[in-house]
């Protein structure tokens, strides 16, 4: 089982290695729809699995937040990602394994997963 | 919705735009006498009479972009389609109380499904907001309120990598010996 004392070992060590972090301002942000649409189409477990992800990969300059309703209903679960100096992308249909695929490929490697985005969803 | 801790995560959505600091989830399982019941309290900024009047109604919303929000609308029927209740109250300045109640072995009910992921999610997505999470299912409980782990983690913040994994894993196993797994 876990215990609380292992957070406190948790605290010493993020403690440690806080001051060697870049400043969150200028990482990379993603946003999840959490609306009732988006909930209702499975952005819990896509939200979960970008969480875990990041947090897997310690990819310290990287936030993931929630959002509202995006707007677009139909294309629920909704992702977009922000890098900065970069246009928004905007990810549609999202599956947890989509989301890890988007962390790994874009997030870590710079590079667009084009197949899920809302241009091609449109197409 | 396919589980009812969407239902609450829906639910918690609007405390937090509420501006709520500190929400509290209470979730009552009793087998023996057949009930299940769901309780979200929140001290946001509460809702005038008359929009409480009609907030159930799934053509009420306070987003400008459209003229229906199903949320409250939603969680309601689930409850009623398992001989249960639904209610809410609110005072402005106070806050709100959302609470469901279903037949526990209705064959409509939803299962509650994923809590912990549900749990896991507004806690690290919400850090500045405060949140107690109560489960009592027959005569087992569990309780988890984030303002002890920020008391623990002082200078860390809940959405570190490490305390997200942590947590993960803790509210996991508590909620696995809720319903008497072993881990």
């Amino acid at each position: 089982m876990k215990s609380l004392a292992e957070l406190e070992e948790i605290r010493k060590k993020a403690l440690d290695s806080v001051n060697l972090r870049k400043e969150r301002e200028e990482g990379i942000r993603v946003v999840v729809g959490m609306a009732t649409c988006g909930i209702a189409a499975g952005a819990r477990p896509v939200l979960n699995a970008f969480v875990e992800e990041v947090a897997k990969r310690k990819l310290n300059n990287v936030t993931v937040t929630q959002t509202g309703c995006i707007g677009v209903c139909r294309l629920e679960p909704i992702v977009e990602v922000y890098v900065p100096g970069q246009e928004k992308v905007t990810y549609v249909k999202m599956t947890p394994e989509k989301a890890v695929q988007v962390v790994n490929e874009h997030i870590v490697n710079g590079k667009t997963c084009i197949q899920y985005t809302i241009g091609a969803a449109d197409k | 919705m396919r589980e009812l801790s969407l239902h609450i995560m829906d639910i918690v959505q609007n405390s937090i735009s509420a501006d709520a600091d500190l929400i509290q989830i209470i979730i009552h399982e009793d087998v023996e006498k057949d009930i299940l019941e769901i309780c979200i309290i929140d001290n946001g900024k509460g809702m005038p009479e008359d929009l409480l009047k009609t907030v159930s109604d799934p053509f009420t919303t306070t987003r400008t972009t459209r003229k229906v929000g199903l949320g409250i609308s939603l969680f309601k029927a689930a409850a009623e389609q398992c001989n249960g209740h639904f209610s809410i109250e609110s005072a402005v300045g106070k806050g709100t109380v959302v609470k469901a109640s279903f037949q526990h072995s209705h064959i409509d009910r939803a299962p509650l499904g994923n809590i912990g992921e549900t749990i896991l999610n507004i806690v690290t997505g919400n850090p500045d907001v405060n949140f107690v999470y109560i489960h009592h299912v027959d005569n087992r409980q569990f309780e988890f309120d984030t303002r002890k782990i920020k008391d623990i983690l002082q200078g860390v913040l809940i959405n570190n990598a490490e305390v997200i994994l942590w947590l993960k894993d803790y509210l996991n196993e508590n909620i696995m010996s809720l319903y008497g797994g072993v881990s």
